[in-house]
């Protein structure tokens, strides 16, 4: 009886174009892929609507965290003058005896999360110890005390005159009070135009807001 | 699994005889170790990189004044006030809150009804009129703010205010929430 004879595929697929899309996506995430430095403090922002863009500009950035703590930071596009301006007003101002060393450590990572008074103390830590310490945050609460207003101040006057942004970077848990503080900081330095920084998310549909989108394109 | 084959094709081009085949390596790399490492890196950068770059919400506040002519009336029937407290919970009232027996407009919602509430209070009221007071009280997350907010873009609401909240309010969002457990 003669067999009907079935060709014989090869099981075996060419995997080459497989493996070239694999790498050419590797490649996409290592170039993609920006490892930002670890922050001093954890902050989940919430999520608006909002499509703007952050831009890594001249500019204040003021951060809430879970506990109620406040940080102010400075962010510069280029050049570390500013910032180094103001640690160095404020050292001659409030007599601090920072060393140049100790003011050139900060401008590489210029977070103040203490009050003026122990911001010596902090600088004089070594980077384990710093990691280890917990910072106690800037004073916000009454406006006898409130340091956010001096540091906004001293930044505002040291970028003399450039645009700069005023961002303000919450966690969902922050407590409405501190943000009112923050907010009470900056407007008594006349500033009354914030960047609120959030997580984007999606315009739910049949709003108002979703009619405009869609008809803008 | 993948491979280069690099070799090994003669094409028929036969070696005379007597002349020493010498022995053929195979060319043929086993290429399945390098797969592995390239799916796990690709798993790893897909992990950590952050596609979604934050973005920005604007927000303008207004400057403080102790002057009465300076503040921006609102009229009584355009306003709608929303309070934000503690666990997500949102209260309003439409116009002047009245907690009389009689007329209590003081009504309680979460972030999923605020929408409709305020959907509602844009269409039955005309664009001018229309305006929306925030107070948070200190129970309320930074959270509830930005997406009360957001709120209001997402309604294309263009008259909006984040204000103290008064003391009244915060009494009756107290009794309110007690009663409520």
């Amino acid at each position: 009886m003669p067999s009907v004879k079935i060709p014989k595929h090869d099981t075996e697929n060419d995997m080459t174009p497989f493996v070239d899309v694999a790498f050419l996506i590797l490649a996409f995430f290592i170039m993609a892929t920006k490892f930002k430095p670890p922050d001093a403090v954890e902050i989940n922002p919430p999520s608006s609507v909002s499509s703007k863009e952050l831009q890594q500009k001249d500019g204040i950035m003021v951060s809430m965290d879970k506990d109620g703590r406040t940080f102010f930071a400075m962010q510069v596009e280029k050049d570390p003058a500013p910032i180094q301006a103001v640690l160095q007003n404020m050292n001659t101002e409030r007599n601090l005896g920072l060393t140049d060393g100790e003011i050139a450590e900060f401008i590489k990572d210029p977070v103040v999360g203490v009050p003026i008074a122990q911001l010596k103390q902090y600088m004089g830590l070594s980077e384990d110890q710093k990691k280890s310490f917990r910072m106690p945050g800037i004073p916000v609460e009454d406006s006898a005390t409130n340091e956010l207003y001096i540091w906004v101040r001293d930044a505002v006057s040291a970028f003399s005159g450039k645009k700069i942004n005023y961002m303000i970077k919450g966690d969902n848990n922050a407590k409405y009070p501190n943000f009112k503080n923050v907010l009470s900081a900056f407007k008594r330095n006349e500033i009354f135009k914030f960047q609120l920084i959030t997580a984007p998310e999606d315009v739910p549909v049949g709003t108002e807001l979703y009619k405009v989108r869609r008809a803008g394109g | 699994m993948a491979s280069l084959d690099t070799g090994g094709g003669d094409g028929g081009h036969k070696k005379s005889v007597g002349v020493k085949k010498a022995k053929k390596l195979s060319t043929r790399v086993d290429m399945t170790p390098m797969v592995d490492l390239g799916f796990l890196l690709i798993t790893f950068f897909i992990f950590t990189s952050t596609m979604s770059t934050p973005t920005t919400l604007d927000l303008f506040m207004p400057k403080d004044t102790e002057k009465d002519e300076e503040l921006n009336k609102a009229k009584e029937s355009g306003a709608l006030t929303i309070l934000l407290a503690k666990d997500n919970n949102v209260y309003y009232y439409e116009g002047q809150l009245s907690v009389d027996d009689a007329g209590n407009n003081f009504k309680s919602t979460n972030f999923k009804g605020i929408r409709q509430v305020i959907i509602d209070k844009r269409r039955t009221t005309p664009e001018e009129d229309l305006v929306i007071v925030i107070k948070p009280n200190e129970e309320a997350t930074y959270k509830n703010t930005v997406d009360i907010l957001d709120e209001m873009t997402i309604n294309q609401i263009k008259r909006f205010a984040l204000v103290d909240i008064l003391e009244v309010e915060n009494e009756l969002i107290k009794k309110t929430q007690e009663s409520g457990e």
